[in-house]
């Protein structure tokens, strides 16, 4: 009996414990019952949300080439895209001599598992922070190439993204450097933090 | 009606009542359907129905590329993702003979250990829910949360990760994974020990769980039970010792055993097993190497030699084997589970047998089982 009052008692102190930092948010929209505000759900730099196109802000082109390596690694086959020959480099403006022509994705079938951004040889595709992409419709989430180069082109500017490739040619840059001035500058650019996926 | 079974009342003879239980019941964690037979309150017999979540993973397996098999092991076990990914990584390099580096083997260690802590806290959650006690599952579930948090800043999904790969990891930790996992651990460790001075120990939950589906040792043997629940019958075996894979031999921990293999003994050498974890955890991180993470194999396809290979693993749930079978192309000819709690599952049986039909509920909850690999 007494030890059964013993446990009760425990029980309503760690109650109150709990009342005292709430773990829980509201959701979709934060604050009190009469003013809400939404609020995006907060994700780590590394979240791998829906996959999405990048954009070359320099040559003002998508940087895939449509050439087909996620699409033959994607586990679910929830890919699709074609290929066309790219005005801009007849201009000579770039050096893709073929650029996506439609690309799609079905955001039902994907797992979110990353490989096409870990096969991808040309930085064109990215796992960006949306997750929050639930439609009425039964293929409503079947998007295209602009509404994936929008989320995408939201994922660079939110996260100042670079290039895995650039990222790695800095990192080597560093490294081969600082071999020649100080050997404890070295040691620490040999830190693999800034490395590409895969 | 009422005539006949009081007339068999009064004469004594048993009357069987069958009853449904699942497959949408809160208890049974997940699609799972008992049959049971009753004379009033005491099970006579059980028949356990399951497959309501197969999705044929194996065969799925034989379609999949190397590398995307681990996507697959990723939902097979979808509690404890790490550990089974670590399963598959580990038989595909046994095959090829790859060598992992030091670094990543330690990167490994500490996330199946968390990834087996949360597995467990989970576990305490429904047993708690179970045997009617609320306020363990919320702590439970506001610890998870947080190492959930770290999971998802270290491979980018806060459960089906796909992180592991065949010679190493997919990146190495980010930058401020020390001080995120400084952060974490002593919170994990209160959060460990409130939910055992909740449960483990109070009176009521003592009454539920004591002398509840005992099992002898012998027939566990027999059973094939691994993991926690043959630990629970006293018989010290761990695959991370009996064993030792990965870098498991480098650290000093105990096996925690019970003694009469009843469902308490079951949560107690848990609750014992996440202190356990933590102690492995720290010991990791104090050894940690710096190198890579990654192999020579490098981007190159996966593409084992002609073979086969068997490899096992301790799983939150038990032993976890994967018979992986090659024929030289970029898909495996085969892949063989042998889940623990399947094969913990078919004790389930044994245990219930003669016991009260409210115990039935704590009993299946002690046993832990994951529909998602019992299934495939």
């Amino acid at each position: 009996m007494l030890y059964s009052l013993k446990g009760l008692l425990l029980t309503l102190v760690s109650t109150f414990h709990g009342l005292r930092q709430p773990v829980t948010r509201q959701y979709p929209a934060t604050g009190t019952l009469w003013k809400r505000r939404p609020a995006p759900t907060p994700v780590q730099p590394r979240f791998m949300g829906f996959p999405a196109l990048t954009w070359d802000g320099i040559v003002d082109e998508p940087y895939c080439t449509s050439c087909m390596v996620c699409i033959r690694q994607c586990p679910t086959q929830c890919m699709s895209a074609t290929m066309k020959d790219n005005p801009l480099n007849q201009d000579g403006r770039s050096s893709r001599k073929k650029i996506v022509e439609t690309f799609e994705i079905n955001l039902n079938r994907c797992i979110l598992c990353g490989i096409c951004v870990e096969v991808c040889n040309f930085d064109a595709i990215v796992m960006s922070h949306e997750h929050e992409m639930s439609t009425f419709q039964r293929n409503g989430d079947r998007v295209d190439l602009p509404a994936l180069l929008e989320i995408g082109m939201k994922f660079q500017a939110k996260t100042s993204w670079i290039p895995p490739t650039e990222l790695a040619k800095l990192a080597e840059k560093n490294q081969s450097g600082g071999d020649s001035q100080d050997p404890e500058v070295a040691a620490a650019s040999k830190e693999p933090d800034g490395e590409p996926d895969g | 009606m009422a005539d006949a079974s009081s007339e068999t009342i009064r004469s004594g003879e048993p009357i069987e009542m069958l009853l449904n239980m699942g497959p949408q019941h809160p208890s049974t964690h997940g699609v799972f359907r008992m049959v049971l037979w009753v004379d009033g309150e005491k099970i006579v017999d059980l028949e356990p129905h399951i497959g309501y979540l197969h999705r044929g993973s194996e065969k799925l397996c034989e379609g999949e590329q190397y590398h995307q098999v681990i996507t697959l092991f990723d939902r097979m076990d979808y509690i404890s993702n790490f550990n089974n990914e670590l399963v598959y990584c580990q038989a595909v390099e046994k095959l090829m003979g790859l060598t992992v580096p030091e670094r990543a083997e330690y990167v490994r260690v500490i996330l199946c250990e968390l990834n087996r802590i949360i597995s467990h806290l989970l576990y305490v959650a429904a047993i708690g829910l179970d045997a009617g006690a609320m306020t363990p599952s919320l702590i439970c579930f506001r610890a998870r949360e947080r190492v959930q948090t770290v999971f998802e800043a270290v491979s980018g999904a806060r459960m089906m990760h796909n992180y592991f790969r065949v010679g190493g990891l997919k990146e190495d930790l980010p930058e401020n994974f020390e001080d995120m996992i400084g952060e974490l651990l002593p919170l994990l460790r209160d959060d460990v020990e409130e939910s055992d001075k909740l449960l483990t120990f109070n009176e009521i939950f003592l009454a539920r769980m004591k002398d509840v589906g005992t099992i002898s040792a012998d027939d566990a043997l027999d059973y094939g039970l691994t993991g926690p629940c043959l630990r629970a019958c006293g018989i010290d075996y761990d695959v991370r010792k009996a064993e030792p894979y990965s870098v498991y031999d480098r650290f000093d921990f105990d096996i925690p055993i019970g003694l009469d293999g009843d469902c308490w003994d079951r949560h107690y050498v848990r609750m014992q097993e996440m202190y356990e974890s933590l102690r492995i955890i720290e010991q990791a991180l104090a050894q940690m190497p710096s190198g890579p993470v990654t192999s020579s194999l490098g981007r190159r396809l996966i593409r084992p030699p002609r073979g086969d290979v068997y490899v096992r693993a301790e799983n939150p749930r038990g032993e976890i084997g994967v018979y992986l079978v090659s024929d030289g192309t970029d898909k495996p000819y085969r892949v063989k589970v042998r889940p623990p709690s399947f094969c913990n599952l078919s004790a389930l049986k044994h245990m219930v047998k003669g016991a009260w039909l409210a115990d039935a509920v704590v009993i299946l909850g002690s046993l832990d089982i994951v529909l998602g690999e019992v299934d495939r």
